[in-house]
Parts: C-alpha cells; sequence; structure tokens
C-alpha cells in the first residue's frame, strides 16, 4: 500500500497495464506531449513513446471511432476525454457503434475499449463544461459505466476496465484529482466492476452517493452521528452493472433510504435506484424513499448560483432526518 | 487471383479467363442475389429496411479483385454485394437477411448489418459517415502491429457532408494509415442529388485537401475500378498511403424498398439512360467480344449463380428462428 492522490493512482493504473499488455495504447487530446490537460496521462509519452500515447487533433468523433475500429480487430485503446462534456461530439461513435458492434455482429466482433475522463460540476466551469454525463450512457445496453470515487478504486476499477472485452466508460471527476488515499501497489489488484462499496457501516438509513456526493454524505453522516442517526453509506462505484443486491441488503437492515446525484434529478441515477428499492424492498420501508438530486437547471457560472444547483451537505442532512421522521426532533 | 494488376484495363482487356469468369460471376451473383432478396422482401420475408445495389455491382466486385483475403472491408447499410463477393456465404448472407439463426450475425442484425470475421468484413454501418474513423482505427490498428493489409472503406457520396469523413481522412493522412477510401457516388443520397448537398460536387477533390492520392474512377466499369483500387492499395500496403477513389456509378432502384421507382426525386429518363451503361452487360459483351469468355462460358456462370441464389433461398427459409434466450445474449462478451 502507498498514499497517493486519485490522479496518480490513474496514472499508475495505466502504466501497469500498459506495460503487461501492449495491445493497450492511449489516445486522445493532449495526452502526450502536454502530458494531459489534467496530467493524468504524465510521464507517459516518456515511458511508452507516441505509437501507444497518441496526440489527436481536436476531432472527438473521429479519434473515438479510431479507437472502436482498433478495438473491433483486437487491439485495447484507452480513450480520453479531455473532459467527459467533449463525449456529446463521440456519442453516435459510443453509442451506435461501440455499444452495438458486439451484438449486431452476433458476438463475432466485441469491443474492448475503455472511454475515460473527468466529468460532473467541478468549480465554476459553467454550463457546458460541468455535466453528469453517466445518464447519457448507462441508459444504453451494450455500455458499462463507472464511477470510482477513490483512488484504490480510482485504480483497480480502471484497471478492471481495461482489461474487460467490452466498451467501459470511466467517468472521473476534476474535483477528486488531488484527493489522496491509500493504494494497493500490486499489478494484479483489481477492483471487479459490478460490486458496490459499503463506505460506512449504520442502521438508520441507507445513503446511496457516489464521487464527490459520496464525500459530502460522509461529512453529513459524522454530523448526524452527533445527533444519535446511524447512517450507512453505499458507494454504487459501478453504474452499468448497478450492484442492486449490495444496495437492497442495505436498506433491508436500515428500512430507509436516501439517493444522492449531482446532476439533474428527472430520469436521474437517483430515480433508477428509487425505483430497484420500491420494487425489491418495498415492505421493509418505513419511509418513502428521498432524492437529493442537483436542481432541474443547467450549470451557473456564478458563485452564489452554482451553490444553489449542487446538493450540500445540509441538503443532505436534512433528507436523511426526513425519511428518519427526525426533523428537528432529536 | 490475389496479385495485384497495375497496367490499366486494355482495349483487348489483357485479362485471363479465370479472371474474367469471377468478375463476371461476383457481379451477377450481386445482381441476382439482390433480386430474389427484393422478391422476399415484397413477399414480407425481409423485413425493415432494405437497400440495393443494383447498378453498382461493378465497384464491390472490382474493388475486391484487388484485395488479398486477409485484407479488410468495411461498408455502409448498402453492403450485400460487398459482403458477398468478400467471401461470405450467400445462404447465411441470405438468411440474415430473413432474420434466421443460421444468418452471419444469427438474425440480429438484418440486411443493414452484415458482419463476417472470418472474411475480414467488418460490417454493415447504419449511420451515416460513422464507419470512416472506424476504417481509420483498423488502419492504425494494422500499422501499430506491423503488419501489410490494407482496409478498404466504402461510403456513399451521401457521407462526404458529414464531419466523421472529413475526420476520417485527415486522421488518416496525418497518420499514414493504410485506408483505400472508395466512395460510391450514385449521384443520390436518398433522394437528394449531388448538386443539392454539396459545395464540391468533384468528391474526390477532397483527397486534394487531404494531401492524398485521389481519383475519379468509372464506377460502371469493373475492370477500370480494379485497376485504380490495385494501385491504391499497392500505395497502402507497400507505404501506408491512404487514397480516396471516387467511384461514378448510378443505382438502378430506388434508395431503399420504400423508394421502389425512385421517379420523384430524378426522371425516367436519366434512369432507363443509365441502364444503358448496366456494368455487368458492359463487361459481359467486352469480355466475348474480346474472346476471353464464351457465350456458353457466360450461360455457365447465370445458370451456376441462379443455382447458388436459390440454394441460398432454400437455406434461408429452412433456418430456424433465433430462440427466445438469444435477445439477451452477445449485449456484452463475456469472460472465456
Amino acid at each position: 500500500m502507498a498514499v497517493m492522490t486519485y490522479r496518480e493512482a490513474l496514472n499508475l493504473a495505466l502504466r501497469e497495464e500498459m506495460r503487461r499488455d501492449p495491445d493497450v495504447f492511449v489516445i486522445g487530446e493532449e495526452v502526450g506531449l502536454y502530458e494531459g490537460a489534467y496530467k493524468v496521462t504524465q510521464g507517459l509519452l516518456k515511458e511508452f513513446g507516441p505509437k501507444r500515447i497518441v496526440d489527436t487533433p481536436i476531432a472527438e468523433s473521429g479519434f473515438t471511432g479510431v479507437g472502436i475500429g482498433a478495438a473491433m480487430v483486437g487491439l485495447r485503446p484507452v480513450v480520453e476525454m479531455m473532459t467527459f462534456n467533449f463525449a456529446l461530439l463521440a456519442l453516435d461513435q459510443i453509442v451506435n457503434s461501440a455499444a452495438k458492434l458486439n451484438y449486431m455482429s452476433g458476438g463475432q466482433y466485441n469491443v474492448p475499449i475503455v472511454i475515460r475522463g473527468p466529468g460532473g460540476p467541478a468549480h465554476q466551469l459553467a454550463a457546458q463544461h460541468s455535466q453528469s454525463m453517466e445518464v447519457y450512457f448507462y441508459h444504453v445496453p451494450g455500455l458499462k459505466v463507472v464511477r470510482p470515487s477513490t483512488p484504490m478504486d480510482a485504480k483497480g476499477l480502471l484497471k478492471s476496465a481495461i482489461r474487460d472485452d467490452n466498451p467501459v466508460i470511466f467517468i472521473e471527476s476534476e474535483t477528486l484529482y488531488n484527493v489522496k488515499g491509500e493504494v494497493s501497489e500490486d499489478p494484479d489488484f483489481l477492483v471487479p466492476l459490478g460490486q458496490a462499496a459499503v463506505r460506512r457501516e449504520g442502521t438508520d438509513v441507507t445513503v446511496i452517493a457516489y464521487m464527490g456526493m459520496m464525500y459530502r454524505a460522509m461529512e453529513a453522516a459524522e454530523e448526524l452521528a452527533k445527533d444519535g442517526i446511524s447512517v450507512e453509506i453505499v458507494d454504487p462505484r459501478t453504474l452499468q452493472p448497478l450492484d442492486t443486491e449490495t444496495i437492497i441488503r442495505s436498506v433491508r437492515k436500515t428500512h430507509r433510504a436516501v439517493v444522492v446525484e449531482a446532476g439533474a434529478g428527472f430520469a436521474g441515477m437517483g430515480s433508477e435506484i428509487a425505483t430497484e428499492i420500491t420494487e425489491e424492498a418495498f415492505d421493509d420501508l418505513d419511509a418513502p424513499v428521498a432524492r437529493v438530486t442537483g436542481a432541474q437547471a443547467p450549470m451557473p457560472y456564478a458563485r452564489s448560483l452554482e451553490r444553489l444547483k449542487t446538493p450540500t451537505k445540509e441538503k443532505i442532512a436534512d433528507a436523511i432526518r426526513q425519511v428518519c421522521y427526525a426533523n428537528g426532533s432529536r | 487471383m490475389a496479385k495485384t494488376m497495375t497496367q490499366k484495363a486494355a482495349p483487348g482487356l489483357g485479362l485471363d479467363a479465370d479472371l474474367a469468369r469471377k468478375l463476371l460471376r461476383d457481379m451477377i451473383l450481386i445482381r441476382r442475389f439482390e433480386e430474389k432478396a427484393a422478391e422476399a422482401y415484397a413477399l414480407g420475408k425481409i423485413g425493415g429496411f432494405l437497400h440495393l445495389s443494383i447498378g453498382e455491382e461493378a465497384v464491390a466486385a472490382g474493388a475486391t479483385s484487388a484485395l488479398r483475403p486477409d485484407d479488410y472491408a468495411i461498408s455502409t447499410y448498402r453492403e450485400h454485394g460487398h459482403c458477398l463477393v468478400k467471401g461470405s456465404d450467400p445462404r447465411r448472407v441470405m438468411a440474415e437477411l430473413f432474420g434466421r439463426i443460421d444468418g452471419l450475425s444469427k438474425g440480429k442484425g438484418g440486411s443493414m448489418h452484415l458482419f463476417d470475421k472470418e472474411h475480414n468484413f467488418l460490417g454493415g454501418h447504419a449511420i451515416v459517415g460513422a464507419h470512416l474513423p472506424l476504417a481509420a482505427g483498423v488502419g492504425f490498428a494494422i500499422k501499430y502491429r506491423g503488419g501489410d493489409q490494407v482496409i478498404v472503406c466504402y461510403f456513399g457520396d451521401g457521407a462526404v457532408p458529414e464531419g466523421e469523413f472529413h475526420e476520417a481522412l485527415n486522421l488518416a493522412s496525418l497518420w499514414k494509415l493504410p485506408v483505400v477510401w472508395i466512395c460510391e457516388n450514385n449521384r443520390y443520397a436518398m433522394g437528394t442529388s449531388l448538386e443539392r448537398a454539396l459545395a464540391q460536387t468533384e468528391i474526390y477533390k477532397f483527397g486534394q485537401t487531404y494531401g492524398i492520392p485521389c481519383e475519379p474512377v468509372d464506377g460502371m466499369d469493373v475492370l477500370v475500378v480494379r485497376d485504380a483500387v490495385a494501385r491504391a492499395v499497392d500505395r497502402a500496403r507497400h507505404d501506408k498511403t491512404p487514397t480516396l477513389l471516387e467511384a461514378r456509378t448510378y443505382r438502378f432502384r430506388g434508395h431503399s424498398m420504400r423508394d421502389p421507382a425512385g421517379a420523384v426525386y430524378r426522371t425516367k429518363e436519366e434512369v432507363e439512360r443509365e441502364k444503358l451503361r448496366d456494368p455487368i452487360l458492359l463487361f459481359r459483351d467486352r469480355a466475348l467480344k474480346a474472346g476471353v469468355l464464351s457465350e456458353d462460358d457466360a450461360k455457365k456462370i447465370e445458370k451456376d449463380v441462379n443455382d447458388l441464389v436459390d440454394e441460398a433461398v432454400a437455406f434461408a427459409e429452412a433456418s430456424p428462428e433465433p430462440e427466445p434466450s438469444e435477445l439477451f445474449t452477445d449485449i456484452f462478451k463475456e469472460p472465456a
């Protein structure tokens, strides 16, 4: 184990997988000479050379398609989106090509590709650079979607994604790149896709949250512990496939659930998880499932408005109190 | 057969009987196969969209004759011909059109999504322009692994105004990828004529923009296509130079079976005039006149192809529909 940042953990995962498998290469804007817009690929050009660290012009659909084509004939590309918002320019390639080829070809052409980069709210990046992009992808059969919250998961999940034989959408966060944590240095360490993690054990209420929202939920849980509310926090880590089993098991124990997501709530991840809980564990619930979501508005630039857009620790704590019927009474 | 031919098509044809037989057979195979498919469509045995390439057979046959079996091809939704001449079993192609389990893709792709890994046929892609970056990616992979294969990428004139045409041509040129771009210019993107879609209607000239060899080619002359593709393949194989070829061709049928007449956006006179340059008749006549093939040869080819296509239809009819469980297989590739 070593303590490193989330950014360093991603970088290590890339290095280890590229050393292990000569078919793995990285392609994207500014990944080589510039060493990555967010420095995730720092030093890789030096170690692996321009054949395997491929700088592209600004042509998201083009270079994503190049990755998909290369994957069809057996290479294992890691495509970097400078920010995931730019993946909209490659949405057709991801949805209509990467996700569909194995199915449309009756299993002849699978697409072992990872498309990774930061997404979600950051700091005053305004409407076009702050979107929680996972919603565009987890709806599509044929895609796996990962949102790693910790440095350990960033490494272990990225390695699993690269080794997976299918397209994996791997969305990081600008706000987490500097988060430090313990990370395994074992090159065989993997975190399997499709397994949630219980971040904090508790008995009164289950909070399902990932990425920055997971950290805010942890802070809210600390505070509520002082009031005698015991919060369990489940981090799905992979949104597709979703580990509903771990979520349901937790809800059966606590009988209450709050789902938190940074993006706008309408038809969001929270809707899906709340539905799963209602369908699978309705009789176990002591209160309706609550959602805490981003406001149904584009991300504003102004700091004052930005604060209103994304769920805060206070809003999460309020929702938890609400499902515990503890508003001001405990 | 796999050797490339670099000389121009001579008046005496300059080709042996085997090659002449193959080219004529491939073109007739596409024609008969698609005529049968149209019949099956009319009977409701084939559903969805069915796009025929009748009139355009010389492009697929000529281009493929310049390839090695280990070279790749990738195409659009009008790809029956490209797939058949790349070597796919017509029975399995027809079964795919019928939506049956013995189809190339177990009936999950249909007419627009033919794939055949055994013959390096990379699909049948039905979002216009989207497969051009994939072709560049295959070229990237060939080069990455130090191979000497090439990929031929067919697309229509309708793909040229798409951004992906330009992104893919730029990347393939910038990175020197072994791609032969073949635009099948049949003058109409569905019902929109070239003049209504492109500021530059001389499509091959976009190759100049991207600094690669390019030329217009008579897409109704199978030998001219073969010759131009052979030269392009040679460049791609030996120094990784991509080429843009604009094969000027014409589809005799509508855009799809739902546009059977195609007479709203083009005149009947135009269609009849173009039919005078039927690539099969043109080549057949020339081969007979040059004495490379006899009438008997030509008749035998037609009979053999007719039998093969009849057999394909019978095979497709007899093949079962996919089991319900197939709905959920192949969404992901499972670990071995």
